[in-house]
């Protein structure tokens, strides 16, 4: 007899294609929030097979901080071309200018990219903004919601969450209130990159080891680019290098690997001891509760 | 395809096979009241089988330093918000993964403070087993009772129990043996399908992942072993055919004009091209022409699967319909009587009341006609001069719907068995629902 089991990984992918389907249903205006990284693109690819033989029947987002790598965005527009999908950028140095924010001290950011996601869900009357957040990643996340709800002020209230039961989903919001739906939510790292090797998925090739000039700093290695130079006093050295996350340039460190497949990284990361976070962003490790910050004001 | 590399090696997951033989998930809900060592318990499994980071460790062991601790408190592993830190609360119910090379799991952590029922319930929907934590020292109390009794209730199909703190009780086989009974008859008036009971200590690592060598008088298996080997594919519904439908593809494209595909999750039973079916409400029978997905039709489809199912016929059906066999289809009804867990704490339920219902995937409104009776989850007393009912209390209430819902018991169907109220001027989800009685005979 043929047993009727289903693999974790087309759980996983059952899982996000219902939550992706559900939304699209009940919601007026969704929107995919598209960074450029594994997480977002994977969420694209699933997207793509929850609807088709349709189009994906929604626009994706990206805000463009001004610090993206180019081989980001030359794949954030092979895949927006490949799925005829519509791509609305939202621009950070362009918010500067307009004096929405101000550029903070240390260069980074990740904090002033949080009014103008903001800005651009209310202008486009979004009101469900799919993320690639997963609760695997940082202990903020653990208790997030597949559908979170946020307020008229986009902000994350957790003592203010609706149960969540079976797979049952409340997106009734009043106008101006608006959802985040994260149907990565139980996936791991490694569920991330063993998907991306069983189907194939087009990702920028930062995520690929191969020899790259570096700079070590407080531990971490940057690659020595426009966005990184080298400070007085400093060296440079050629490492074999990828990375493992994909933020700002000018904040996203890299990791020595030897990992030059998809098949190689799943290995990697299945041993792997240190978790993704931590190994490569400067802006997590500001303070512990940094992301938990973050995300009552509006972040991912 | 690329096969796995060696199980004994590294926990590397198998992708992209349906079939058995690949890993598999299991859901578990861990239910445990404050002290009993449920946080250490977790850090424990998540330590003894390599999930925990070498970063997490270090900030967890330097936590431990700062406030003088003789060992490294695993229970900070699964410490929550800096809010609830402060003000040593658990808000609510915390997901956490860990896998082996045999399956991977999903954590449904449940607090144990006042808003405890809530909490549970969530975490034991979508579980397939349920953890229960007893404290060796103090034996079977209230919380047990009640933990136990939400687990039946929400239909978990298997409950571990978690004799804890067995290093406190000089690893007694007495004790164990003592508290087995007391809690197998206890149990036994809640039909519990299939109840494990193993003796650990979380804090020493005893019987979690390694073996103890305190308790060589138990011949059973590890608590993380009992888990990878647990059986849980039968607990599936593969018999009666479900198919809520969640959303019409009709793609407005040249190449694809003529294509109509209903795309849901089915939620019980196997579906095979060439099937009779019956469509729910509208009544018309037609045929499975094919079940697609994204990566081309597939032979048949069964629970969890997410796919796009296209019919012979061209009948109208829209979202919120529902598609089964003719000779074996769900009630079709306005009048639903079940068991509520009631969420909301700025309101409670009384008769006359008006919701919005989301059952599968269609929304209606209801009404409650009646409040039959209260339980009490400690007791299991009925009370049946129950007034209203509040946050955290369990009731059976007959409602009054505005249109026809496709249901079965819950008990026999946990998805189309299933329901949540929603308050329609806060949009707040109120209530979790269960269709039909409570499987208990007491």
């Amino acid at each position: 007899m043929k047993s009727h089991v289903l693999s974790q990984l087309r759980s996983l992918e059952a899982e996000a294609i219902h939550i992706m389907r559900e939304v699209v249903a009940e919601m007026q205006r969704p929107v995919l929030m598209f960074s450029g990284g594994k997480d977002s693109i994977v969420m694209l690819h699933l997207a793509a097979k929850a609807f088709a033989p349709a189009r994906i029947p929604f626009p994706i987002l990206h805000v463009d901080t001004g610090l993206n790598f180019q081989t980001v965005l030359d794949c954030r527009d092979r895949w927006s071309e490949r799925l005829g999908v519509q791509l609305v950028v939202a621009s950070v140095p362009e918010a500067i200018d307009r004096g929405l924010v101000r550029e903070e001290p240390n260069g980074s950011r990740n904090r002033i990219q949080t009014p103008v996601l903001l800005e651009a869900l209310e202008k486009h009357g979004f009101d469900a903004a799919f993320g690639g957040g997963r609760r695997d990643e940082e202990k903020a996340r653990a208790k997030e919601r597949v559908f979170s709800f946020r307020d008229d002020f986009g902000q994350w209230d957790p003592k203010n969450q609706r149960p969540e039961i079976w797979n049952l989903y409340n997106g009734r919001v009043h106008m101006g209130e608006s959802i985040r739906v994260f149907p990565l939510s139980n996936w791991t790292e490694l569920d991330i990159w063993s998907y991306i090797e069983a189907e194939e998925i087009d990702l920028p090739d930062l995520y690929l080891a191969r020899e790259r000039e570096v700079v070590s700093r407080n531990g971490m290695l940057y690659e020595v680019n426009e966005f990184t130079p080298l400070k007085d006093g400093e060296t440079a050295e050629v490492r074999r290098t990828r990375y493992r996350t994909v933020g700002d340039a000018n904040l996203t460190a890299c990791v020595e690997s030897e990992a030059t497949t998809l098949r190689q990284i799943v290995e990697e990361v299945a041993a792997v001891r240190l978790t993704e976070r931590g190994a490569t962003r400067g802006d997590d490790k500001v303070s512990e509760a940094a992301m938990e910050d973050r995300k009552k004001e509006g972040y991912f | 395809m690329t096969t796995a590399t060696d199980p004994a090696e590294g926990a590397v997951a198998q992708p992209g096979v349906y079939e058995a033989g690949s890993t598999d998930l299991l859901r578990f809900a861990t239910a445990g009241s404050v002290d009993d060592g449920k946080s250490t318990l977790i850090g424990r499994l998540l330590f003894d089988s390599k999930t925990i980071f070498e970063d997490q460790l270090e900030s967890v062991e330097q936590v431990s330093k700062d406030r003088g601790n003789d060992y490294t408190d695993l229970a900070l592993l699964t410490d929550g918000l800096r809010s609830e830190r402060e003000q040593g609360i658990t808000i609510d119910v915390a997901y956490r993964y860990f896998a082996t090379p045999r399956r991977k799991f999903i954590i449904a952590d449940t607090p144990g403070h006042i808003q405890y029922t809530r909490n549970m319930v969530t975490g034991a929907s979508t579980a397939d087993v349920a953890l229960i934590l007893v404290d060796a020292r103090k034996g079977v109390v209230e919380q047990s009772r009640r933990h136990t009794f939400l687990a039946t209730l929400l239909g978990v199909p298997h409950v571990v129990v978690c004799v804890n703190k067995m290093d406190l009780v000089d690893y007694s086989e007495e004790v164990f043996e003592n508290i087995r009974s007391e809690f197998t008859e206890f149990a036994a008036r809640l039909r519990v399908p299939d109840m494990t009971f193993i003796p650990v200590s979380a804090l020493k690592g005893d019987n979690v992942v390694d073996r103890s060598e305190n308790m060589t008088w138990y011949e059973g298996t590890t608590l993380l072993s009992h888990l990878e080997r647990l059986h849980v594919a039968s607990d599936r519904n593969l018999m009666d055919v479900r198919f809520p439908v969640q959303y019409v593809i009709r793609p407005q494209q040249n190449d694809t004009r003529d294509y109509r595909g209903y795309a849901g999750t089915v939620a019980s039973g196997v579906m095979k091209s060439g099937d009779r079916v019956l469509a729910l409400p509208s009544g018309l029978e037609s045929t499975i022409e094919s079940i697609d997905t994204a990566d081309g039709p597939v032979d048949e489809a069964y629970p969890p699967m997410s796919v796009t199912v296209r019919l012979t016929d061209e009948i109208d059906i829209s979202r919120g319909d529902m598609i089964c066999r003719p000779n074996n289809s769900p009630t079709v009804t306005q009048d639903v009587d079940a068991q509520i867990c009631w969420m909301d704490e700025a309101a409670s339920l009384t008769p006359g009341k008006k919701y919005a219902i989301k059952h599968t995937t269609r929304w209606a409104r209801a009404m409650v006609k009646s409040i039959n009776y209260r339980v009490d989850v400690n007791t299991l007393h009925r009370d049946e001069d129950a007034g209203e009912i509040k946050l955290n209390e369990i009731a059976r209430v007959m409602l009054r719907v505005t249109q026809p819902l496709f249901i079965d018991k819950y008990q026999t169907n946990r998805q189309t068995g299933s329901f949540i109220l929603v308050d329609e001027s806060t949009n707040k989800t109120v209530a979790a629902g269960m269709v039909g009685g409570l499987p208990h005979s007491f």
